[in-house]
């Protein structure tokens, strides 16, 4: 996927007002399955795998034994004892190495569950925006076949995913995405992915679906705030720190890195994870300027950019609790010089309410 | 697609151009610069007064994705900046030879030498 097919603003706000496609086809994607799979998982991820039907995914995360996040990803059940993890890109090889570990030692799950690592065989695309339903349904006509059971693929709800067939393949088709809009999210074998690329493009013709890439990627997740790997989330940040407590589902039994994040959530952290947007007419906010307050350095971003819905700056960073309330005054340190900025609540960025 | 390369402007090689009147330079970034940029969203110019020498870095053109130095092609003092391109930094992509204009040097070294003639800089980036 290259940074930008025409502009990056352009291909951000197609998305917000249509529809984009994006290649992901360089994540990664693991299979596991077995009557074993789901205790496995639940062993190595932070939320509750049990509270997946047939059909459907959660945003989950893999942590290290001190609560750091290893990475973040998604999590579907396709059936009854298979499941599918959706893998960032840099962590791929990380991930894989990590859950075989975790296989080779939790030897009462072992022969219970089979790890099937298939990135190289399998791709993706996103489609997103909200005219993305206007052609989804010409795109994969027909029932789902498999996953969750629908007429057709507009009526899957978020978070479910179904199986079509295209040729003679099984493709699987959900309702979630990386940029705060509706969507589907399409994971095929590596074989016929660029078919559907192409047949997407041209099925998407009539809602003006545009190819978009990596900048207004980045630029649609800041704005909604949904954290990027390398960024908000590294294995020395913890999801607690990182506002994701939600997705940690403390009382589910035991799973690696569950006693820091208890004591997190009961003695508090020492940094936290704010966005903040800029008040006054500055250069772009980016990863790694310094935050100050009160007269001092208290923290640093992690991301960053000019918002193009918006048209200021935006951005993430972590700082101590005591600074992280909205409303909070703080400034963003930009090439040498500080810019006044204003801690917000999440998202930065919420779509207009439509008039009734 | 090709870019604009008008004939009564020197270049420099880090695509910045010069327009020499009566000892003055109007200096700004070419077509084929702010094509490369893509939507610019912020521009900081020098203080007025400041001496620049050339191949200074002396000004920043922020787009979406990154921040890129501006280095003077010619040496002497700033005497004018183009407040316009920092209220709408998208004239810069719009009209990068007339009003996305950054700033105004009065030359204290003579001619600007040094600088790529329009063919040699057409030539420099394919047009």
């Amino acid at each position: 996927m290259p940074v930008q097919y025409t502009s990056i603003v352009d291909e951000h706000l197609c998305v917000r007002r249509a529809a984009g496609i994006f290649d992901i086809c360089h994540m990664g994607e693991l299979f596991v399955a077995g009557p074993q799979a789901s205790a496995f998982l639940n062993a190595c991820l932070t939320n509750d795998i049990r509270k997946l039907a047939i059909g459907q995914g959660q945003y989950t995360l893999m942590c290290n034994e001190n609560g750091g996040v290893v990475d973040d990803l998604y999590a579907y059940r396709l059936g009854d004892e298979q499941f599918l993890l959706i893998l960032n890109a840099s962590r791929i090889d990380v991930d894989v190495a990590w859950l075989q570990s975790r296989h080779a030692a939790l030897a009462e799950f072992q022969s219970g569950t089979h790890l099937d690592s298939a990135s190289d065989r399998w791709g993706a695309v996103a489609i997103q925006g909200p005219r993305s339903h206007e052609f989804i349904d010409q795109l994969f006509p027909g029932p789902s076949l498999n996953g969750t059971s629908v007429h057709r693929a507009s009526d899957l709800k978020k978070n479910q995913v179904g199986a079509w067939t295209w040729a003679t393949e099984t493709i699987w088709v959900a309702r979630t995405g990386y940029t705060g809009e509706d969507g589907f999210e399409v994971v095929a074998p590596a074989t016929i992915i660029e078919e559907i690329w192409n047949k997407a493009l041209a099925d998407g013709k009539s809602a003006d679906l545009q190819p978009c890439g990596l900048g207004a990627r980045d630029t649609l997740r800041t704005e909604v705030c949904y954290p990027l790997y390398g960024h908000e989330l590294d294995e020395q940040t913890t999801p607690i720190e990182a506002g994701l407590g939600f997705f940690v589902a403390l009382d589910k039994g035991d799973f690696v890195g569950r006693e820091v994040l208890a004591r997190q959530k009961v003695e508090g952290v020492a940094k936290r994870s704010i966005a903040f947007r800029m008040t006054e007419k500055s250069a772009p906010p980016r990863p790694g300027y310094p935050i100050w307050a009160g007269g001092s350095v208290v923290g640093m971003t992690v991301s960053g950019t000019q918002s193009p819905s918006l048209n200021c700056g935006i951005g993430i960073g972590y700082v101590p609790p005591t600074f992280a309330e909205p409303e909070t005054s703080i400034e963003i340190e930009i090439r040498g010089r500080r810019f006044q900025a204003v801690v917000v609540r999440k998202p930065i960025y919420r779509k207009p309410p439509v008039s009734a | 697609m090709s870019s604009q390369v008008p004939s009564d402007l020197l270049y420099a090689k880090s695509h910045e151009w010069a327009r020499v009147q009566d000892g003055v330079a109007t200096v700004g970034i070419t077509d084929h610069a702010q094509h490369e940029l893509t939507d610019i969203v912020f521009v900081e110019l020098p203080a007025k007064g400041r001496q620049v020498h050339v191949g200074e870095a002396c000004a920043v053109v922020e787009s979406v994705k990154t921040a890129s130095d501006i280095y003077s092609p010619v040496a002497g003092e700033v005497i004018e900046t183009n407040p316009a391109v920092v209220n709408d930094p998208s004239l810069v992509n719009s009209a990068p030879y007339t009003n996305g204009w950054f700033f105004r040097v009065r030359l204290t070294e003579g001619a600007p030498s040094g600088l790529l003639s329009p063919a040699d800089y057409a030539a420099q980036i394919g047009a």
